[in-house]
């Protein structure tokens, strides 16, 4: 069965060079990295080329790395760690579009009596910057804003926010899982404070992520135990994972100079051919400003989950931001905050590719969509011979 | 991933009666497009009263057209009478079993087969009566007590699950649970709120707040604040030193320090000065 995986941003197949690299540390390296014998000191000498070899992604010092379990851990260590540091202040930025790491965080600390403001985006989802400035105060310990969406790709302006927080002093964490191994990321140039990104959105296995935290920004630890990571983050390492993640590192540092252009030229590709072939389709997302590999595309008139399966029958994989995926009754929380209307949001399908995908692939894609949009459109209701269709049925009766 | 069962996937694939009858004897729509699922079903009587041809047109998920297409099939052959009885369960029973989350489709099919025989027998098309219970979706108090005695529903989340009551906001939640116990004749537990601070806690709360943002805020002017009484939510307070004759003592006080103590304390204080 040929699967044609474009669903990137859920989670990418690991490398074979990153299994090849893990196995070891399963097999025979299996040490401690914190026991006195050699055994268990190669294993943390294996940790160590791992910890710079994801440093040199992201152009850190060695030291500046701290492994964690995935990008979620890495988020919430970040922002915990930032407001137990500062507990005078009780004010926190973030967008409305972030991840929901960073996103049900903040609503929880919202009901512990944190003052929040979620920035808003427009209607290509990008940033108010204007609103943003406006909110910053006195008060305001940590701005927590993603690097690039999940859902549409789009990729904020983190050198300006960064170097507004940098100039009042106020703490600057970016949730770059999306962006790392996928565009240029360097914490030399964006001078942010601390910065998660995750081992399975770059070809390494689940269960790995790491968190950047800039050399003097105050830290206090979310896991408490060992001493292990300096004691920063309690816990045994996951040495294998670890060992994937440098791997992947190394490949995504590559990816990052010269592979993502071509990625890039598939993605058009798709964009370009499904748009021109289907009418009532759209791109969501600021197509000047986004990553690479992620197109996001609203199918108007018909349900997302309807679509997925029908491309699951074809084994192609991707996602949606419909209600129904996601057991919710609502669509995705980042098309509702750009404002996307919902005959478009409830259809909105994104494909987010990697180096493995072909152009046949594509062209595959292209080719098998256009029937299985025109299929559920003459089964709905909303639509009539070829158009959009008149009917009592499309007023907005209920106000998401 | 949903689990579907084959039958599901079977109608979602290959859905049977897909169309419009023209001139159908009866005809229902349900739900909208802002809501992310809706149906329009029509069907026709042969010469023996029974539904000779049923069809129907769906935007939504696979379940919903899955249940759309099993009750197309379900209908036909069926006189008025017979098809009245089906109820949701009927057709998530004929498609071996939805997933719970998915049941508001099944109700939908119902739904609109009611709506369909009301056409048919000329009854206006019933006109949504009761109180709107959730906003979010549109649904009425009826609604929600039907579905919770006809599908012996217990929480919150089981509404949800059936009408979609209380997906949204969440705002109705209590209300839902009210509706549930009245129905059921017991009390329903409903997702705990925050507990509600007593006056003490409020009243220590406030001071705090007075002392730690609002005073050095208005010392800065040279004002100065004081907490004279707490009855009832309204914090009675002296304006001290120049905010007393300060023209804008009455800005300051109802949009920072009344603000400051809604957001900081509890969102039902109002703030009121008590003259010197």
């Amino acid at each position: 069965m040929n699967i044609i995986y474009v669903d990137n941003n859920a989670t990418t197949r690991v490398d074979p060079a990153v299994v090849e690299a893990m196995m070891p540390y399963y097999t025979e390296n299996y040490g401690n990295p914190s026991s006195m014998h050699a055994f268990g000191g190669n294993v943390s000498r294996a940790i160590s080329k791992a910890r710079e070899q994801v440093a040199s992604l992201i152009n850190a010092s060695p030291d500046e790395i701290i492994f964690t379990s995935c990008g979620t851990e890495s988020d919430s260590t970040a922002i915990s760690a930032t407001i137990s540091s500062i507990p005078d202040k009780k004010h926190i930025i973030t967008s409305r579009v972030e991840h929901p790491a960073v996103k049900n965080l903040y609503e929880h600390l919202a009901k512990k009596g944190y003052k929040v403001t979620f920035v808003p985006v427009d209607r290509q989802g990008s940033l108010d910057l204007d609103f943003f400035y406006d909110h910053l105060t006195d008060d305001t310990a940590l701005i927590s804003i993603m690097w690039a969406n999940n859902e549409t790709g789009v990729v904020f302006p983190i050198d300006e926010i960064t170097r507004a927080a940098n100039d009042r002093g106020i703490v600057l964490h970016t949730d770059a899982v999306q962006a790392v191994g996928k565009i240029p990321v360097d914490v030399q140039k964006t001078n942010v404070d601390l910065l998660s990104l995750s081992g399975h959105k770059i070809h390494a296995p689940k269960g790995v992520g790491a968190l950047y935290v800039r050399k003097g920004t105050k830290f206090t630890p979310f896991l408490i135990g060992g001493h292990q990571e300096k004691g920063r983050r309690g816990g045994t390492e996951n040495v294998a994972t670890i060992i994937g993640l440098g791997k992947a590192s190394v490949l995504a540092e590559e990816l990052v100079k010269t592979g993502m252009a071509k990625v890039g030229r598939l993605r058009d590709r798709l964009e370009k051919g499904l748009i021109s072939r289907v009418q009532n389709a759209m791109v969501n997302g600021d197509t000047s400003s986004r990553l690479p590999n992620t197109t996001n595309i609203s199918f108007e008139y018909i349900e997302g989950e309807s679509i997925l399966l029908m491309m699951n029958e074809l084994n192609i994989c991707a996602s949606s931001g419909s209600a129904c995926t996601s057991g919710s009754l609502e669509p995705s929380h980042v098309l509702r905050a750009m404002g996307i209307p919902f005959t478009a949001a409830h259809g909105s399908i994104r494909f987010s590719l990697s180096h493995y995908n072909t152009e046949e692939e594509m062209d595959f894609i292209i080719e098998k969509m256009p029937p299985i949009i025109d299929r559920l459109r003459r089964m709905s209701p909303f639509w009539n011979q070829g158009k959009p269709a008149n009917t009592m049925l499309t007023g907005a009766e209920c106000p998401l | 991933m949903w689990e579907y069962t084959d039958k599901v996937k079977d109608h979602f694939i290959n859905p049977r009666n897909v169309g419009f009858i023209d001139n159908p004897d009866g005809m229902g729509e349900v739900g909208s497009l802002a809501c992310g699922d809706a149906l329009k079903l029509t069907f026709k009587l042969g010469d023996d009263k029974k539904i000779s041809d049923a069809k129907f047109q769906t935007f939504g998920c696979a379940s919903a057209i899955a249940s759309s297409s099993a009750l197309t099939e379900m209908i036909k052959g069926l006189t008025l009478k017979e098809a009245a009885d089906i109820t949701n369960d009927d057709i998530a029973q004929f498609l071996g079993g939805l997933p719970k989350e998915k049941m508001h489709c099944s109700v939908m099919g119902r739904d609109a087969l009611e709506k369909a025989i009301a056409y048919y027998e000329g009854a206006t098309i019933q006109q949504k009566e009761g109180e709107i219970v959730c906003e979010c979706f549109g649904i009425t108090d009826i609604e929600i007590r039907r579905a919770v005695q006809e599908s012996g529903l217990k929480t919150v989340e089981d509404v949800t699950d059936y009408v979609k009551a209380g997906g949204g906001c969440g705002n109705c939640h209590d209300r839902i649970g009210e509706i549930i116990s009245e129905v059921r004749g017991k009390p329903v537990l409903v997702k705990p709120v925050p507990k509600a601070l007593t006056n003490v806690q409020k009243i220590k709360m406030i001071e705090e707040t007075l002392d730690r943002e609002i005073k050095p805020a208005l010392k800065k002017d040279g004002g100065d604040i004081e907490l004279v009484d707490f009855d009832h939510n309204t914090v009675f307070v002296r304006l001290r030193g120049t905010c007393s004759t300060c023209a804008k003592s009455q800005v300051t006080l109802k949009s920072y320090v009344e603000t400051k103590l809604k957001e900081l304390v509890s969102s039902d204080l109002v703030v009121s000065e008590v003259q010197q």
